[in-house]
């Protein structure tokens, strides 16, 4: 069942992906456009998402435990430094760049694009990079 | 057509609704930057995040397949930036410890003060990028 409820909500979330708009490069950029000719679209994307998490997690979070597992595996860092900041401020840089956040552009991945793929590939590296250095 | 937030929105409560599913049935964050991290390597457990980003494959594929929208054409960035955009993001996001979606979408629905900083600190600076890469630079991509 955890197996099932996980290929489950990978499609629900690939689903919600394409169907918002987020898998569109251009879209993206027109969102994060806030000074020039801004799409707001993207916008009800995080912001439904979100409206959902925010009750729903309320709730989940209450039980002793998820219903296929034995714990939560939820982070407990609640520090906000140096670290943390440099990594989102250089994530929003390389987001604004090209226009694809993690999920989208694995999405994406199902069109079959080069670009996509090099971009994908690219991001792996840059991950093994920085874990490699600490 | 559809209204022009009614996609976005339904696109997002659905992102919500997977979040949800995978938080109640398997006590994890569906934080995607982490899954594919942990689906192509072999450290922990292999199986769930591998079978997530299978869904995240199939889920795409079935909205355009089932919707009959037209896949969204590739950006046209040249070659370069894309692998300098590609690493960027993949250093920031293993730095910053979660994306969009972990931050975002699961951080913020959990109330953390982490994510909510990190959330505007990679909304800013997007904003911030796209700025110059438009208005100042005039586009490079």
């Amino acid at each position: 069942m955890k197996s099932l409820s996980t290929l489950l909500a990978g499609i629900l979330f690939g689903v919600g992906l394409a169907m918002s708009g987020m898998t569109n490069t251009a879209k993206v950029q027109g969102f994060l456009d806030l000074f020039g000719n801004w799409i707001p679209d993207l916008a009800f994307v995080m912001g439904g998402a979100v409206l959902v998490t925010v009750i729903s997690f309320r709730f989940i979070l209450r039980r002793e435990q998820p219903l296929f597992d034995l714990k939560f595996f939820v982070p407990s860092n609640r520090v906000i430094d140096q670290k943390l900041l440099t990594g989102a401020a250089l994530f929003g840089l390389g987001w604004g760049l090209y226009g694809y956040c993690p999920g989208p552009a694995v999405a994406a991945l199902t069109y079959l694009n080069w670009q996509t793929a090099l971009f994908v590939m690219a991001m792996i590296a840059g991950m093994a990079l920085q874990r490699r250095k600490g | 057509m559809l209204e022009p937030y009614t996609t976005p929105l339904a696109g997002g409560l659905l992102i919500g609704l997977s979040a949800t599913v995978f938080l109640l049935a398997t006590g994890r964050i569906a934080g995607i930057s982490g899954i594919v991290w942990n689906a192509i390597t072999a450290a922990g457990e292999r199986q769930l995040p591998v079978l997530f980003v299978i869904g995240m494959l199939l889920g795409t594929g079935l909205y355009h397949y089932i919707s009959g929208m037209p896949a969204p054409a590739p950006s046209d960035a040249p070659w370069w930036l894309t692998i300098l955009a590609g690493l960027i993001v993949g250093v920031g996001v293993s730095m910053g410890s979660g994306c969009t979606s972990g931050h975002g979408v699961c951080g913020l629905g959990r109330l953390s003060p982490r994510s909510l900083a990190a959330t505007l600190t990679f909304m800013a600076t997007g904003i911030l990028t796209v700025f110059l890469l438009r208005h100042v630079l005039g586009g490079i991509a």
